[in-house]
């Protein structure tokens, strides 16, 4: 918006100058329409309007080109299904009560899966970030670990746990867990010197400048990663729910393929990119709402 | 009066009438880069009398700031001692507050908010933290803006904020950082004639930090000279204006004739 009305003003003011500044010298060429800024501008802002469309527009590309391949029978149908057939089946499977038990449970599972490793990995990342010495100990170990594959884990997650929910919350856990310590223990180093050390001068002790300076500076940083782990936490929830489950979206969408139901498979799909859209504009809310002096 | 309660009472008399004196004895800052030594401050002395404005100019690089956050304790002298009131300096403390160039503010703390945070972490009760954020607010004449966010503020209001904020904490010395140098250069006198105000209020020693000699001038009673190389003193002035500086004063012949003096100096040692 900003922006809109700066390059108007500017626009404005170009078209004024010759007039006005050019006195007797101001010859009739002078006058000539200036040349517009060209839209496309690294890294400026536009008009929020122009955002929206825009968005919009490549959502209808996307359908659009769904709809040539299917409707214009260049994939079988089997494989692709119409658009119109999945949102068909998309309010045929909400309409059934077991549809949205597996999507409370996978709901359930990533929540207590994502709300767990948050629970123990943000203190150690906060600690890690904020004292080198906690950092020393901390980061290479999980550095190492963070590159082993969560999917490899299942195997032995299926020994320590068995097959009951646990064993879905631990690998949901076991995939958030690492990366998380490290992001928050970059966040949380990213939270300027300068004002721990204003809070020393103002008589802090370390421990207040932690309590007072460090957490709230870092929170706002905090959601974002919370926010962006969320996101992984629903993928390791599908591969959670491919093995040894009878319920949950992931469950739902292996049991499609079986049938060679694609369109349930697309609907699964959407399904959780939905939720995953959902809980990402709740962060980016609560960031909003929270966090007003960001 | 037995002997101790005498000793004790001049004690404390010398305690109250202390208020800030700052002993720099023999400071020396190096640094170790591989093999090679690199030596910031050679040995500094340097006595600053209590609610005196000292101002310490010279070019960048001369270790000014590193002398001045050595005084705050956030930063250790390799040799050498400093004391405020006799007691020497382990660390940073309430006693010294500090107005550092970069905006500093809290920024999830309303100015109130900022200002009160060194009584709050003392646990100063509310209702007189209050009073004392008032008194703040009003000295630094920014009543108007007690709930706002610092990033609603301009550069200028923000190290005004700043210095409340310092003050707030009764510190004996307050040390000054380049505070106006980020500042556009209307609002910089603004900042000088307000911060002179307040000095005269609040009477606390000032430590003040600038390469801006016409700065330096208007600000201080004294005025010392840093050169780099390895950082060390190699001027010292009294200011013989009148206490009660104006803006007129900037035109005062006393302060030409200063302000050459040192430009000369300063040329003379870059040279």
């Amino acid at each position: 918006m900003m922006h809109a009305e700066k390059g108007h003003g500017a626009r404005q003011e170009a078209a004024a100058g010759p007039k006005a500044g050019g006195g007797p010298r101001a010859v009739a060429g002078a006058l000539r329409k200036p040349t517009r800024r060209h839209r496309i501008q690294i890294f400026e802002d536009i008009p929020k309007r122009g955002f929206a469309v825009t968005a919009i527009v490549s959502f209808l590309v996307m359908l659009a080109f769904w709809s040539i391949l299917s409707y214009g029978n260049m994939v079988s149908r089997v494989f692709l299904p119409t658009p119109d057939r999945v949102l068909h089946t998309f309010f045929d499977l909400l309409g059934t009560q077991a549809y949205w038990h597996h999507i409370g449970i996978s709901v359930f599972r990533v929540s207590a899966g994502f709300a767990l490793a948050c629970l123990l990995a943000i203190p150690i990342g906060l600690i890690a970030g904020t004292f080198r010495f906690a950092e020393a100990f901390v980061e290479p170990p999980m550095e190492f670990i963070r590159y082993m594959p969560a999917v490899a884990f299942i195997p032995l997650i299926m020994v320590w746990a068995g097959i009951g929910e646990w064993a879905k919350i631990l690998l949901i856990f076991i995939g958030c867990f690492f990366q998380l310590v490290l992001m928050v223990a970059s966040d949380t180093r990213q939270v300027s010197k300068d004002l721990v050390q204003a809070s020393f001068t103002l008589g802090a002790s370390r421990w207040q400048a932690v309590q007072t300076v460090v957490i709230p500076a870092v929170q706002p940083r905090l959601m974002n990663t919370m926010r962006l782990m969320l996101g992984w936490a629903w993928t390791y929830l599908v591969v959670a729910e491919l093995v040894a489950v009878n319920s949950g979206l992931g469950y739902a969408i292996m049991k499609a393929q079986r049938f060679l139901n694609t369109d349930q498979i697309f609907v699964g799909i959407i399904v959780i990119g939905l939720l995953g859209l959902f809980s990402d504009r709740i962060f980016a809310f609560l960031n909003r709402r929270f966090f007003p002096w960001v | 009066m037995t002997k101790e309660t005498l000793a004790r009472e001049i004690r404390m008399e010398t305690e109250a009438a202390g208020h800030g004196a700052i002993a720099i004895r023999g400071v020396g800052k190096s640094y170790r880069t591989g093999k090679t030594e690199f030596q910031a401050l050679g040995n500094i002395r340097l006595d600053i009398a209590a609610n005196e404005f000292v101002t310490i100019v010279g070019p960048s690089g001369c270790g000014k700031s590193t002398l001045l956050r050595i005084v705050a304790g956030l930063e250790e002298a390799s040799v050498g001692e400093v004391t405020v009131d006799g007691v020497a300096v382990v660390g940073p403390g309430a006693d010294r507050g500090m107005v550092f160039q970069g905006y500093t503010l809290f920024p999830w703390l309303t100015v109130r908010q900022n200002i009160e945070y060194g009584p709050k972490l003392k646990g100063v009760p509310i209702l007189e933290r209050r009073a004392v954020s008032n008194r703040y607010l009003r000295i630094t004449r920014l009543e108007s803006f007690a709930n706002r966010f610092p990033k609603q503020l301009s550069g200028g209001m923000k190290q005004r904020v700043a210095i409340a904020r310092a003050l707030a904490n009764g510190p004996k010395v307050l040390l000054m950082d380049e505070p106006f140098g980020a500042l556009d250069a209307q609002t910089k006198l603004e900042m000088q004639e307000a911060l002179l105000d307040v000095w005269a209020k609040e009477k606390t020693t000032v430590l003040f930090i600038t390469h801006d000699i016409d700065e330096a001038i208007f600000l201080s009673q004294r005025i010392l000279v840093m050169a780099a190389g390895p950082g060390r003193m190699i001027g010292e002035y009294q200011v013989a204006l009148p206490a009660e500086r104006t803006p007129e004063v900037r035109e005062h012949p006393d302060f030409l004739k200063l302000k050459r003096e040192l430009a000369s100096l300063l040329k003379h040692k870059e040279a």
